[in-house]
């Protein structure tokens, strides 16, 4: 057993410290409170212990204004938390744009951590410290909740659909990652670690894996090429220039908005591609037609991301060209 | 035991060692089984219910002792992870389902809100056994549910886990929540209507006792919030059995649903328990410090204003679910709000002490303990309703901790005050005050060295639910459970003393506090009709002190 008494996680990711300025604060407004209450229950109630001859003096039981100053007073102060706290939770729930993508899939009992590059980590995660990195999450399963207290990041990981967390490491080191979702039988083992690295050797170990990939093509995209392949999605989105064909082109999709039938627009983000693949007919492209069957349960959730990552290929290289 | 007839009328005299225990009450008027479990008093019933709900607790207590035995190791080794992970479960099935909720209201209430405002019994007695009734038959299932093998879902029922891959016996065990809600909606409509029509003369609405407000508060909650529980149970049952697809994402569902839906009644649920536990307490304070309580309709009203802002809130058990960042917004805000009517409560208790004539019998003992325990509760929950805060604690022990702060340290430290207070009206006898205010100390000892390490547990990341934890954790966690132990030793004084002083306790005058109340005006313990004569309520609540004439009717 340690004998060594923590009272708060390592710092290590660039909302740490944010996060823990509020709970100080709410800390030190919890304490005066708790003083000032358990201090005037303890002082009255050893002043005005009852003796023989006193009685309880007959003082009024009702006053408007002080009644109006412990109410206005606790209303401000959590107001104070109110903004605090949204505004910190604003920005966590905001991935920076430029972030490295990650895609996290967690199943009874592990997690799989998918890097662009094609490195594939299970319970571990090594990313670099500086850089801002987006977490991309789906569930196999049921709920479960990716939390690494180092970084006070937490989001859970939901079946069905995608969620997004982002942190931006500061110290390098290794951290505890944990499931905080109650997921099953063996809840309490879907851990792992999260090795924050400087960023050179980051670079080293993800070129450790780089051999097998081939061409400028990371090994993701790779896969998402074969399996848009092997699923035929080419007979009508053609990866090319857009044309004459049955479903929309998928060149330069990814991130653009899209005009729906029903005269909406969204934006063309993992959520939407992946909901497009499974339920084709839920956000139908402004003038085409419903023929696209659904692929539920032809695709798994790893291979919605490598189809994904072929997509979002698709969209970069277009702007590539467009810049040449 | 005395055979039944349907004349039974005891003898007097058959007890010659007290006059009190000869003359003719609701607990001697009849004897045997039947005439317990046939009864439509409302003191009576307030029995079935004390004696159902002990047995629970206990049993609770027990799943919680194996948890806090595990948790001394940081490896899983005392029970398998299955079993653990049943072992939570059903710690917060039995303690919120078949404890916490029916605990006050169902024994305090149903035994004091007749006498408190003057009425002979509840507006539907038949219906008030009907819901012990309907309680023990929840109970039943559920208990049938844990010998059958036990649920392992988390009192939560969290899908698609419940509807879909767990493997333990969800359906047995939601069918006793469901058919339990029912014994809670029952009793809710009961008291409404006995609160609305049945007070006595002259009891205006700004006259009754806040144990009053309180329950009427608590029971709109359990009206308009438990058929929603019910209706989320159900549908999880329809899911898991017909493959119906509502909350899993495979069968085309939403698995946030259920949370919203669940929460929608979880949320107010929380108020169930501690809303009578305020009104417990505004009564013990006024009592134990002569005065009249301080800020009277302020107090009234906040009970009425948690109630409904209760029923908003619900969202901020989902900040990290991916519910959208306004969403969440509108919550933290909504949850911020409910936290004054509850600081406004702590304000004026505090205040009514001032200037007072304080003694520290048992009952007071606990009124303070309350104050203190539930200030940090509350203020804790303060920490789970700033956004970005809440994501780092969220479903962490930190949650733990601050819950158990509301409803042990709240609801618990409550139900046990109250209950030493009325203790004389509702059997004729005294406790032993000695032991009892030991066993208060106990358990505020006990509690505090149990459930505060588990806020440091919390921020340091340890995650609830955990069979298995890193080694750094340790150190706390066994804090934890040296505080359980105490706190379980804490349990059982009063249990063995109460159990005593049902044979061996000094008898009780009508009035043993001198506190003001109908329920004081009448003999300890009452007779079956509650007042020989309908009172006549010509002052305020808490007209302390009390008057010469204010003597038995």
């Amino acid at each position: 057993m340690r004998y060594n008494l923590p009272l708060f996680p390592p710092q290590a990711s660039t909302v740490a410290p944010q996060v823990d300025a509020l709970y100080y604060f709410l800390v030190a407004v919890s304490a005066f409170f708790i003083v000032l209450i358990f201090s005037l229950v303890i002082y009255f109630a050893t002043k005005y212990r009852r003796s023989a001859p006193r009685r309880a003096a007959a003082v009024p039981h009702d006053n408007p204004r002080l009644e109006l100053l412990w109410t206005l007073v606790p209303l401000g102060l959590t107001m104070v938390m109110f903004s605090w706290g949204a505004s910190l939770y604003f920005d966590l729930r905001q991935p920076p744009a430029d972030a490295l993508e990650i895609y996290v899939l967690g199943k009874q009992w592990m997690w799989i951590l998918q890097h662009p590059s094609g490195k594939r980590e299970i319970n571990e995660l090594h990313v670099p410290r500086g850089r801002p990195v987006k977490l991309t999450m789906t569930s196999e399963d049921v709920i479960h909740s990716f939390f690494i207290p180092a970084f006070r990041i937490k989001m859970d990981v939901v079946p069905g659909r995608y969620t997004t967390a982002w942190f931006e490491a500061t110290q390098p080191g290794e951290y505890h990652l944990f499931c905080t979702e109650y997921c099953g039988t063996k809840h309490s083992e879907m851990i792992g670690r999260v090795v924050v690295m400087e960023p050179v050797h980051y670079q080293h170990w993800l070129d450790g894996s780089r051999a097998s990939t081939t061409g400028s093509r990371s090994s993701l995209e790779v896969r998402g090429a074969a399996l848009f392949e092997e699923l035929r999605c080419a007979t009508c989105h053609k990866a090319t220039l857009p044309g004459v064909m049955l479903g929309p082109s998928l060149v330069g999709l990814f991130g653009r908005p899209v005009q729906l039938q029903n005269g909406e627009t969204v934006i063309a983000d993992e959520a939407y591609i992946r909901e497009s693949i499974l339920n084709p007919a839920a956000k139908l492209v402004a003038g085409y037609q419903p023929l696209m069957p659904t692929y539920r349960g032809q695709v798994s959730e790893e291979g919605l991301v490598q189809l994904i990552s072929y997509i979002r290929s698709l969209g970069e290289a277009n702007e590539m060209r467009a810049e040449r | 035991m005395i055979p039944h007839t349907s004349t039974a009328i005891v003898a007097a005299g058959e007890d010659v060692v007290s006059p009190a225990v000869s003359r003719e009450h609701y607990l001697n008027v009849r004897y045997g089984v039947r005439s317990w479990l046939l009864t439509t008093d409302h003191k009576r019933i307030a029995w079935l219910y004390l004696v159902s709900i002990s047995l629970f607790f206990f049993l609770g207590g027990g799943f919680a002792v194996l948890i806090r035995l595990e948790l001394m190791t940081p490896a899983g080794d005392l029970v398998l992870a299955e079993t653990y992970n049943k072992l939570f479960t059903m710690h917060g099935l039995i303690m919120i389902f078949f404890f916490l909720v029916p605990s006050i209201p169902a024994v305090l209430g149903n035994f004091l809100i007749p006498l408190m405002i003057g009425a002979r019994d509840l507006a539907f007695p038949r219906l008030n056994l009907a819901s012990w009734y309907i309680y023990t038959a929840g109970g039943l299932f559920t208990l049938w549910a844990i010998v059958a093998g036990g649920v392992d879902t988390g009192w939560t029922f969290y899908t698609p886990y419940s509807s879909t891959y767990a493997n333990s016996h969800v359906i047995l065990t939601a069918l006793g929540v469901f058919i339990t809600g029912f014994s809670s909606i029952l009793t809710g409509l009961n008291f409404i209507v006995t609160i609305h029509t049945m007070r006595a003369p002259g009891l205006t609405w700004f006259r009754l006792p806040l144990f009053i407000w309180a329950h009427y508060a608590t029971s709109l909650i359990m009206i308009l919030g438990t058929p929603v529980l019910a209706m989320a149970i159900l549908l999880v049952g329809l899911e898991r059995l017909f493959k119906i697809g509502i909350f899993d994402p495979a069968l085309g569902g939403d698995p946030l649903l259920f949370q919203h839906l669940f929460w929608f009644y979880s949320h107010p649920a929380v108020y169930i328990m501690v809303l009578p536990a305020m009104g417990v307490i505004s009564e013990l304070i006024t009592c134990f410090s002569r005065k009249r309580i301080f800020g009277y309709s302020f107090i009234a009203f906040s009970s009425v204003a948690i109630a409904v802002l209760g029923f908003l809130v619900w969202g901020h058990h989902m900040f990290v679910s991916s519910q959208s960042v306004y969403a969440g917004m509108i919550f933290s805000f909504l949850s911020m709000l409910v936290a004054i009517p509850s600081a406004v409560k702590v304000f004026n208790w505090t205040a009514t002490l001032y200037r007072g004539s304080v003694s520290y019998h048992t009952p007071m003992l606990y009124a303070l303990g309350f104050i203190g325990l539930f200030t940090i509760g509350g203020l804790t929950g303060l920490f789970l309703a700033s956004l970005g805060l809440d994501v780092h604690v969220h479903d962490t022990y930190f949650v733990v901790a601050h819950f158990h702060y509301i409803m042990v340290g709240g609801a618990i430290m409550a139900y046990l005050g109250g209950l030493h207070f009325w203790w004389p009206k509702m059997t004729g006898r005294m406790y032993p005050e000695g032991w009892a205010r030991l066993a208060a100390l106990i358990l505020f000892v006990g509690f505090n060295l149990t459930f505060f390490p588990q806020f440091v547990l919390g921020y340091l990341g340890m995650p609830r639910r955990y069979h298995a934890y890193p080694e750094e954790f340790q150190i706390l966690n066994v804090m934890s459970t040296a505080g359980a132990s105490i706190l379980g030793v804490g349990y059982l004084i009063p249990m063995i003393y109460l159990v005593w002083s049902l044979r061996y306790g000094a008898i009780a005058t009508a009035n043993p506090w001198q506190a003001t109340g109908l329920e004081w005006t009448t003999p300890s313990p009452p007779p079956t009709n509650n007042f020989s004569r309908t009172p006549l309520v010509t002052r305020e609540a808490y007209a302390y002190p009390l008057q010469e004439a204010d003597g038995v009717v």
